[in-house]
């Protein structure tokens, strides 16, 4: 595995939850370090520079927003929270704090270790790799260049705003992404509020790109926070 | 045996004990009396005290002392503890008063409170000093005061015969006959006039004319000698308190009872005292009474309220008071005199002339006649103004103009029908033609107008008819006779007509209370909200009264809260707030025209039903109009019928709340079952395939993996059943606050599906949503809920591999919904019951809880939508859901229509 010996920072008060992580991580070859509070997660990025934060937010001395936030005020590092459900807004408020992901406990190993995956890479390409022409994502090709869109053999005819969507998505493949966070790289800064326009027109576009709109395979929502785009369809 | 009479009367006996029970919380009252100012009732007051202060280290307050700047008297201050008097504004002065509420804080053994008979500044509680010290007493504070024989409510007529001086300020008998110890502080006449002329004693400026005539020897001799006789009546009370206590036989005179007859006159406050003074003398109990003719003419409103005062007077003087009613004055004094045992009846002098007696009756003759074995005292009215205001203009009893225009039109009409008939008629006819006139004005237009029409009868007959014809002048002297006749009718029957009226319109006022109070107690009746209670007794209260009414309830923290007011939203004024309370905690009405804060401009009136107290109700009568006594009487009638029925629904609320403890009881214990029931299945199989995989060696690869996909499976089935539980209690406790959004119902189906994926796996779900369908208002995350519950209920109770539809489609502003499969159905009769909390269809091996279909229903429900169950009449169950759009979706338009 390209990412073997990373190292894992696991913030987690429940030792369960710190000894379950610990001993997936490992045997998949990553290295883990582990804090219970706020402050000593502060501590050991600073001394250890992990590659990944695995961040729970009901920590008991602090909110795991507020280090969000200011651990963003200096480091890149990829953030994934974990959270229960029911703690929507607060996944909301972690994502557009600048938090990578988020996962819902309970979760299995498969689903932390393919988000960690997709944040991992997603740090490594960050920002340097204007190489990047095509995406696909099985029958759906995406040519960069000529701005044209394919399923199959078929070509979709998309708006230019489904356009900067699906390059959004695509670009940010396997990422969940808040409404928020939409809105203001597709209609700009100005209209952070208007949620509808994003549902009303990922509505629309996946009627274009998904062979069942009504049961969305590729284009799939997260409920309260955003949407995904499925890289392993 | 002993004889009967040795024994105390054992009603007697529990009636002292209840007293001296309510005497030991009451404080006790010791007055200092004297005959006149100067006596030194201040001084010997101070010094009683100190002795206490030094002997026996009683917590004495001074309240209030006038040492009138003596000396000697300020030096016995010294060193007591003082009360800081309070500042009140009147008229550009400021007056230091006594304040009651520090005292009531302060709360000594003893306060020492000069001048019992002062009268307090308007603005203060209560209007009287007095009335301060009963509420010290009730609030067990030992009181000491002050005052002089010519505050005597009873004696200040006597006094004022003595010495030629009206005192204002009274004190009632009832405050001396209750006090625990009367001093009297006594000096020579001789002594006193010695310090008079010393310049010792302290007079008002305003006093001080009038002192030259007081202070004589020969008066001071007299008051010394009433102050003594009042002192020894109260020494005369102890003792025979004391032999009834220890069952001593007295002298009782027999059944005595005296009944004073009260009207407007001024004269009547002299009767009342002479009562009073009679019945103190008798220690018998006496009534003040007033008799309303039902025949007579109403009263003036000046009339009212002077009886209404008096009547007050006679209360406080210990008087019972009653109001009788009847055609006759006399015959209702008599009946209610027999029927009470009455012994002496005292009336007053008559004050008219002999001439009225004559033409309407005397009320003295009458009742003196029929009195038997009554005593009637006759009592002479004030000779200065004995006759009642006159002037009053009767209510209702003046014509107005255009009654006397109608009784010219009926003659002219008359007269006309007569020169009509008169070929056919006999004069003697056409003359009752003129009599009908007459008589019909009398009858409709009243005594005025019937005169008019009289008179004019009487001129056209003589003009027209009565030979001379066309002049007035009358040939036959036995017309004079007809005319006569025809004036005597007129005022005979015009009396007739208006007695009738009057008694027409008291009946009528009487069965208007009658009907407001049915009214009021079949429509209190009618509801079980007490806001609603509170909203019609006040609508009530100020319909009748002409005054904005508001009910107040009690909260527990002794705050009150508006319950209902008319009309609506009416505030009760800060200042009156503080009446209601004093109201509410005393339990007496208070405010406007009472004893308490009269000045306020709401009454108020406490709302008690049994030993709860709810409430208060307040008046605020318009342009501090008060009310009348039998007003008064009415609000009391109507205030405990609001409290009967505030209490019912207070009772019935608390009936509800321990059903509804009972109900949740059970709920508990049905969940405590089905939980514990659900939590243990899966925990048992995890435990139990966990320890297998950790302690049995000798598993093989297959098994392993058995037990493990079991574990998994298991958890997952834990994770959903307290996932259901968590929304259950959410969605109960009311703590869920709908964070609505535009959603395309689409997405909210296509992520439950997306959802359910793995759980679904090959079966068929078809999506079709009408295209007209718009964007819904609706909170995305409950409501994919909503589908996931829909659609794994489906799954889990039909085949595997039959189909699952969801449609959508719009109806006008509403989105109709429905999930439909393929199974059995829903079971028979019970469509309703399967979104009940912990129901489980009759279905073996399926593993749930019963709560998804009720978290639908909570969730649809908090949209201000519905969902129903039903078999499908091709078989399999349809979900029907149907939710209000929400409004108009908003428009995708870009704001400021930009790129």
């Amino acid at each position: 595995m390209s990412e073997l010996g990373a190292v894992i920072l696991v913030v987690e008060d429940e030792p369960q939850m710190r000894k379950f992580i610990r001993a997936s991580l490992t045997s998949h070859g990553y290295r883990v370090l582990e804090a219970e509070r706020a402050s000593e997660a502060v501590m050991m990025l600073t001394s250890h520079n992990p590659e990944m934060v695995l961040l729970d937010l009901g920590l008991p001395d602090g909110d795991g927003i507020d280090l969000t936030k200011q651990l963003r005020e200096w480091s890149r590092v990829p953030i994934i929270v974990l959270s229960a459900r029911g703690r929507e807004d607060d996944k909301v408020a972690a994502l557009d704090a600048g938090a990578d992901d988020y996962l819902t406990k309970p979760f299995g190993v498969n689903e932390l270790l393919a988000r960690m995956r997709v944040a991992l890479r997603h740090a490594q390409s960050r920002g340097a790799d204007p190489s990047v022409q095509t995406f696909e994502f099985g029958e759906l090709k995406i040519d960069l260049v000529r701005r044209e869109v394919f399923r199959g053999e078929e070509e979709l005819h998309l708006t230019p705003t489904e356009y900067k969507l699906l390059v959004l998505f695509a670009q940010n493949a396997g990422k969940v992404l808040t409404h928020r966070q939409i809105l203001k790289e597709v209609w700009g800064p100005a209209y952070a509020a208007q949620t509808h326009y994003v549902r009303v027109h990922m509505a629309e576009l996946r009627k274009k790109v998904e062979v069942d709109p009504s049961h969305p395979k590729l284009l799939v929502t997260e409920p309260g926070v955003g949407y995904r785009l499925r890289d392993r369809v | 045996m002993s004889e009967p009479g040795d024994r105390p009367d054992p009603d007697a006996l529990l009636r002292r004990m209840q007293e001296a029970e309510a005497r030991a919380k009451r404080g006790k009252l010791k007055i200092f009396f004297g005959f006149a100012p100067g006596v030194g009732k201040t001084y010997r007051m101070l010094q009683v005290a100190r002795d206490l202060v030094t002997d026996q280290h009683v917590d004495v307050v001074v309240g209030v002392v006038e040492d009138h700047k003596r000396v000697e008297t300020a030096r016995l201050v010294l060193g007591l503890d003082l009360l800081p008097r309070k500042k009140v504004q009147y008229r550009g002065h400021t007056l230091d008063e006594f304040d009651l509420d520090a005292a009531l804080a302060r709360k000594p053994q003893l306060l020492l409170v000069d001048e019992l008979a002062h009268t307090n500044a308007a603005g203060s509680r209560h209007p009287k000093r007095w009335q301060d010290v009963e509420e010290l007493l009730d609030a067990g504070i030992d009181v000491f005061t002050t005052m002089n024989v010519q505050h005597v409510e009873s004696l200040n007529d006597v006094v004022a015969q003595i010495s030629r001086i009206q005192v204002r300020e009274t004190v009632p008998d009832s405050v001396l006959d209750r006090a625990d110890a009367i001093e009297l502080v006594d000096i020579a006449p001789e002594e006193l006039l010695e310090r008079l002329k010393e310049g010792k004693v302290y007079l008002p400026d305003q006093a001080k004319r009038a002192a030259a005539h007081f202070f004589q020897r020969g008066n001071l001799l007299a008051l010394r000698e009433l102050a003594l006789r009042r002192t020894a009546q109260h020494v005369d009370e102890d003792v025979r308190e004391y032999r009834e206590e220890h069952g001593v036989a007295v002298t009782w005179p027999a059944g005595e009872r005296i009944l004073v007859c009260v009207g407007p006159a001024p004269s009547s406050g002299r009767l009342i005292r002479a009562a009073a003074r009679m019945a103190a003398g008798l220690r018998c109990p006496w009534v003040a009474s007033y008799v309303e003719s039902t025949v007579a003419r109403p009263m003036s409103e000046t009339d009212r309220v002077q009886l209404e005062a008096h009547l007050r007077v006679a209360e406080t003087l210990g008087a019972t008071v009653t109001r009788l009613s009847g055609t006759s004055v006399s015959g209702a004094l008599l009946e209610y005199a027999r029927k009470h045992n009455v012994t002496r009846l005292i009336i007053g002098k008559p004050t008219h002339s002999r001439f009225r007696d004559r033409m309407r009756g005397s009320l003295l003759d009458e009742v003196v006649r029929g009195s038997g074995d009554i005593d009637v005292h006759v009592i002479s009215g004030d000779s200065t103004s004995d006759a009642p205001p006159r002037g009053a203009t009767p209510r209702g009893g003046r014509a107005s103009g255009w009654q006397y225009v109608s009784a010219a039109l009926l003659v002219a009409g008359t007269l006309a029908l007569a020169l009509g008939l008169r070929s056919v008629m006999d004069l003697p006819d056409l003359e009752m033609l003129f009599l009908l006139a007459v008589m019909v004005s009398a009858v409709w237009f009243g005594r005025g107008p019937s005169i008019l029409a009289a008179t004019l009868g009487v001129a056209s007959y003589d003009f027209f008819f009565v030979p001379p014809f066309h002049t007035f002048s009358v040939e036959d002297r036995r017309y004079f006779l007809t005319f006569a006749m025809m004036f005597a009718v007129s005022f005979a029957l015009s009396e007739l007509a208006g007695r009738l009226r009057r008694q027409q319109r008291d009946a009528q006022a009487r069965e208007e209370r009658t009907a407001v109070l049915y009214a009021l107690t079949r429509e209190l009746a009618s509801t079980d909200h007490p806001g609603r209670i509170a909203a019609i007794a006040a609508q009530h209260a100020a319909d009748i009264f002409s005054a904005k009414a508001i009910v107040l309830g009690a909260l527990a923290d002794g705050e009150f809260r508006a319950l209902g007011a008319s009309p609506e939203g009416s505030q009760l004024d800060v200042k009156d707030i503080g009446v209601a309370k004093w109201s509410y905690e005393h339990d007496a009405l208070a405010g406007l025209g009472t004893d308490t804060l009269p000045g306020a401009e709401a009454l108020c009136s406490p709302l008690r039903a049994g030993q709860s107290r709810l409430g208060v109700l307040a008046l605020v009568p318009r342009d501090k109009v008060e009310l009348r006594a039998d007003q008064r009487a009415f609000l009391d009638v109507l205030c405990r019928q609001v409290a009967v029925a505030l209490e019912r629904t207070r009772l019935s609320e608390e009936a509800k709340q321990s059903a509804l403890r009972a109900k949740t009881e059970e709920m508990r214990s049905s969940l405590l079952s089905a939980v514990s029931h659900d939590l243990r299945t899966p925990l048992a199989s995890i435990t139990g395939a966990a320890t297998s995989l950790r302690d049995d060696t000798n598993l093989g690869t297959e098994t392993r993996g058995e037990l493990v996909d079991s574990i998994v499976d298991q958890a997952e089935r834990l994770e959903r059943l307290v996932a259901n539980l968590l929304d259950m209690t959410r969605l109960e406790s009311g703590g869920i606050a709908l964070r609505r959004d535009w959603v395309p119902l689409d997405e909210m189906v296509g992520s439950a599906l997306t959802r359910l994926e793995a759980r679904l796996g090959t079966r068929k779900v078809t999506v079709s949503i009408a295209p007209d369908v718009p964007l819904v208002s609706v909170d995305p995350v409950l409501f994919e809920q909503v589908f996931v519950n829909l659609l794994e209920n489906a799954e889990k109770y039909t085949p595997a591999g039959t189909p699952i539809e969801i449609e959508a489609r719009s109806d006008g502003d509403r989105v109709e919904i429905d999930v439909i499969d393929y199974g059995s159905g829903v079971p028979s009769g019970a469509e309703a019951l399967v979104f009940d909390k912990f129901y489980r269809g009759p279905h073996v091996g399926v593993s749930g809880v019963g709560l998804g279909l009720p978290i639908c229903k909570g969730i649809v429900e908090a949209h201000g939508g519905t969902i129903r169950a039903e078999t499908r009449s091709s078989g399999g169950a349809a979900f029907h859901i149907s939710i209000p759009r929400g409004g108009t979706p908003p428009s995708l338009a870009p704001p400021g229509g930009g790129s």
